[in-house]
């Protein structure tokens, strides 16, 4: 039985969302996590959920990544645990050098809040596993730092590994310059390390489970994770 | 009697400079027995200010009606509005201005703005989970208008994305009239499980005084008091007035205070907005009818060497003051600790009614806290209201003195890219509106915004609506007009008007033609709230909104409405749904372009009366949407409102990509027809096997309704003539404001 922690820091707002959507949507076991803790409570998949942690004036996610707690996820990552962070969570682990990359202000410099469209690039992820290839996800954002960056040499070598997991596309499925929201480098909207069991990503899937809110696209992800992890 | 060393008495003068008024003066020497101190006279000048007082608008405003059969707290009673939404739960709702400082400075006025009104809704124990806007800014094409829009929205977005409560809904309509004075309403509303709210009093001598979250600075000092006058060339001098927003620090505060409550040490919490320590702990301290003594060197403050005034009026944000059970202030020292917050005793609570406010040991200000305060020792003043001769003028109006245009594209082109009309997603991308996980209306739009209440089968919508036009050429059927509106919308999402707070935004209350617009505005509310059976919970005044060069700006009462959807799966959309639907409209096309966005900035005709309205009309309407939309035979509802029937028309097409045909009626002028704004009319599609289950419910429930025509594939077809296809209108509709923000 897996049993999944989310990680509150300071300024965390989507924690609750997450736990909302583990534990009465999908039904799993799901503890908190408190940033100052150093105790991952037999977590075996942890989650680090959106917000504005520390509120986030200096670069988005860099004191977060400090917490007392980060230690641990660290370890737990290095043993090949896993972590999942979705917007500040992703932040904070690209700060703490868990996914490759860095996350950049928006193009437009503004926030942006609405529904996007996604597609896996495969399903050689735990997350992207049982994600249907050609079909576009409806996936809200909500971010002013979620542009995706990453040098020459290293984008080539992520894709290469296979660690773009997500890119941003139109309700086809095309992946074009105007279905990129934020400026993201390829349309990247979410990562992992090279030994995928660390993901990214801007992308809120916890905002696409609720058959109540008209759109449970998000599920799909969740249910990659459970179909391999719970087996 | 006075023993303070703060001995340097006041004069009239000093009152003068304070905002205060000569009589008012007076007034302090006799309560006090004495001159008073400076300190003292800065203590009575902030809460005898308007913006505390109410002391030009509450004579009128306890004439509307508070009681209803869901109210759990009455207007006044508290810092928001509470009703019983049924389940064992109760909502806290409330709407707030912060005008005067956004028209200074956009970013952090507007940000205060959504601190403030959160701050409202948590301090009585409720978890906010929406927030709404209503703003108002001039004329576009100004520079500062879009500087303006710019940091108010961002000063909005930043404040209430990392505060983490979804925006679900807001309204922005521009007019010249608010080139200097635009206005900034925020609303926000909460959750909380009866019997574990919260009270702003204070009482049992001898329990601590806890003030709890940020330092204390210099900003903010004196902002009741310039809240409480009009704008002129100077008042960038009162810039030290505006307040700076933390939102980290409020998310910090609002886990804090729920996480305190529920250790049971708590009496009485009351957050600090205007008027900051001064306020909270003389109203806690009336309120629970007893004193408080309260050592301000023991404040945290930013700055060093801050006088015992400045620490008395800062409106610094993100603080609470607490009266906690004496021996348990280990319990909320602990909490606020776990959050990294400041908690520190000021004080405590005594027997009588003095507030004695000390520093170092010397007593430097010494009131009763029921002669500061609304309902206490406050000034109540009947002002004198006069009809402007505009009002007789407009009336003049008629419609035949204005050709009908031959070619209604250019119209139907002017509207659809009208900011005032045209998509708002340019201002409303910006705001999360998803955190949370309940707004239901993002994947279904809905006229009103409908919020999930998780684990149960409610849900309740949102809505703030005020069209200021219609206010300004008759404010009491403007008014009127405005809480029908709001109430439509609910209806027409499925839900059913429960409650109203309100924001009411005036110039000044000394010129009787504004007041004349006051006294209006307050008796076309009561009215209608009267019929709608939505009593006002609370909300606040706003007057001086005019500067010394531009006079006024529209009367603008925001009416911010809740409503209950007992069953969530009664919910209602706007959008039509499939090709061959039938549409018919419900109610009665009027020949009435008055106060229409399509007289006024087509025509540029800016005096007419307000649009046709009747309140039974209008509540019969309501009525028989309820009923059409509980039968399930409907699949779409979207009242007319700003633009007319076209308008409504088109924003049901655009969303999924649809056409429309219709057939216009040959007794009404087709402008009017298609660009009026005549009230009390709602737009229902329907499938064509319920189409005379439809008419038969209409027909019993003897309201009056038209067919109107049909959904098609893509074109706006009007008596047989194509104005628009989708993709063009929808192109137009979308990027029309952001295309001027360029």
């Amino acid at each position: 039985m897996s049993k999944f922690g989310v990680v509150i820091f300071p300024g965390s707002n989507c924690d609750q969302d997450m736990i909302y959507a583990l534990r009465n949507i999908m039904g799993q076991d799901v503890v908190e996590l408190w940033h100052k803790d150093k105790d991952l409570k037999n977590c075996d998949f942890i989650i680090l959920p959106g917000g504005f942690s520390h509120g986030d004036y200096l670069r988005s996610g860099a004191i977060a990544r400090f917490a007392p707690i980060m230690e641990k996820v660290i370890d737990h990552a290095a043993k090949g645990g896993y972590v999942f962070g979705v917007c500040n969570g992703f932040q904070i682990l690209c700060e703490a050098g868990l996914v490759p990359g860095a996350l950049l202000h928006n193009t437009e410099r503004r926030f942006i809040c609405k529904n996007v469209f996604i597609k896996a690039e495969h399903n050689e992820s735990l997350l992207t596993s049982g994600i249907p290839l050609n079909k576009a996800l409806k996936i809200p954002i909500a971010h002013g730092e979620g542009n995706y960056f990453i040098d020459a040499k290293s984008l080539e070598k992520i894709k290469k590994n296979g660690q773009v997991l997500f890119r941003y596309c139109d309700d086809k499925g095309n992946v074009t310059p105007e279905s990129n929201p934020n400026g993201s480098l390829d349309n990247i909207a979410g990562v992992c390390n090279v030994g995928k069991n660390v993901f990214g990503m801007m992308p809120h899937p916890e905002r696409a489970s609720d058959p109540v809110l008209g759109n449970t696209d998000g599920m799909v992800l969740f249910q990659s994770i459970l179909s391999t992890v719970l087996q | 009697m006075m023993t303070a060393t703060n001995e340097e008495l006041t004069t009239v003068d000093t009152a003068k400079k304070l905002g205060l008024l000569p009589e008012e003066f007076e007034k302090i020497k006799v309560v006090l027995g004495r001159t008073p101190n400076f300190t003292e006279l800065s203590i009575y000048s902030v809460m005898w200010s308007e913006h505390c007082s109410y002391k030009n608008s509450i004579l009128w405003l306890k004439t509307l009606p508070k009681d209803g059969p869901h109210m759990l707290a009455k207007a006044g009673e508290e810092n928001a509005g509470l009703v019983d939404i049924g389940g064992g739960l109760g909502c806290a709702f409330k709407i707030e201005s912060h005008n005067h400082p956004s028209a200074l400075e956009p970013y952090q006025g507007a940000a205060t703005g959504v601190g403030g009104i959160n701050r409202d809704i948590f301090t009585m124990g409720a978890r906010p989970i929406a927030q709404l806007n209503s703003l108002r800014f001039g004329d576009l094409k100004l520079e500062k208008t879009k500087w303006l829009i710019k940091g108010v929205v961002k000063g909005i977005g930043d404040y209430g994305n990392a505060f983490g409560i979804p925006t679900v809904g807001g309204e922005v309509f521009f007019d010249e009239c608010y080139n200097t004075n635009p206005l900034v309403n925020a609303m926000s509303a909460g959750i909380v499980k009866a019997g574990e709210t919260v009270s702003a009093t204070s009482y049992g001598a001898g329990n601590p005084v806890f003030i709890v979250g940020s330092a204390t600075g210099k900003d903010g000092i004196h902002g009741a008091a310039f809240a409480s006058k009009d704008i002129t060339e100077d008042s960038a001098k009162d810039l030290p007035a505006v307040q700076v927003g933390d939102p980290f620090q409020e998310k910090l505060l609002l886990e804090a205070s729920l996480e305190v409550i529920k250790t049971g040490a708590v009496i009485g919490m009351q957050d600090m907005g205007a008027a900051g320590i001064t306020c909270s702990t003389s109203e806690m301290s009336a309120k629970g009818k007893h004193g408080m003594k309260i050592w301000l060197d023991k404040v945290p403050t930013r700055q060093s060497n801050m006088k015992d005034w400045e620490i008395l009026l800062s409106e610094s944000q993100e603080r609470m003051l607490i009266v906690v059970k004496k021996g348990k202030g280990k319990d909320i020292q602990k909490v606020f600790d776990k959050w990294d917050l400041n908690c520190v005793q000021i004080g405590e609570v005594t027997k009588g009614d003095r507030l004695q406010y000390f520093m170092n040991n010397e007593l430097v200000a010494d009131v009763p806290a029921e002669s500061l305060v609304l309902g206490g020792g406050a000034p109540v003043y009947k002002r004198e209201f006069k009809e402007p001769a505009y009002f007789a003028e407009a009336k003049k109006f008629n419609i035949d003195q204005l050709e009908e245009p031959k070619d209604l594209k250019p119209v139907a082109k002017h509207l659809l890219s009208h900011p005032n009309i045209a998509s708002k997603r340019w201002v409303f991308n910006q705001y999360d509106s998803m955190v949370g996980t309940v707004n239901m209306s993002t994947n279904a739009p809905s006229d009103a915004a409908i919020v999930n209440i998780k684990g149960t089968n409610k849900a309740i919508a949102l809505k703030v609506d005020c069209n200021a036009r219609y206010v300004n050429a008759d404010p009491e059927t403007g008014c009127a007009i405005a809480v029908s509106e709001a109430a439509r919308n609910i209806v027409c999402s499925g839900g059913e008007p429960s409650a109203v707070t309100n924001c009411l935004n005036f110039g000044n209350p000394y010129n009787p033609e504004v007041y004349w617009q006051f006294v209006g505005a307050i008796k076309g509310m009561g009215a209608a709230c009267l019929k709608f059976q939505t009593p006002v919970t609370g909300g606040n005044v706003s007057f001086y909104n005019q500067s010394s060069y531009e006079g006024p700006v529209f009367p603008t009462p925001t009416i911010g409405m809740l409503g209950i959807l007992p069953d969530k799966a009664n919910a209602m959309t706007l959008d039509f749904k499939n090709e061959g639907d039938i549409i018919y409209m419900i109610g009665e096309a009027k020949n009435d372009i008055a106060s229409s966005e399509y007289v006024y900035s087509f025509h540029k005709i800016k005096n007419t009366p307000a649009p046709y309205f009747n309140l039974d009309e209008e509540y019969n309407v309501q009525q028989a949407v309820k009923v059409a939309i509980k039968s399930k035979i409907v699949q779409s509802v979207h009242d007319v409102s700003d633009g007319g029937l076209f308008v409504t028309l088109a924003e049901s097409a655009i969303v999924h990509n649809l056409g429309f045909e219709i057939f216009t009626d040959k007794n009404i002028r087709k402008d009017a027809f298609l660009f009026g704004e005549a009230q009390s009319r709602v737009v229902v599609s329907v499938k064509k096997e319920h189409e005379t289950d439809l008419i038969k419910l209409l027909k019993n429930l003897e309201v009056k309704f038209i067919k109107l025509g049909f959904v098609t594939g893509s074109e706006f077809k009007v008596d047989n003539e194509t104005l628009f296809t989708v993709a063009d209108a929808r192109d137009l509709y979308d990027t029309a404001l952001e295309n001027l923000l360029k």
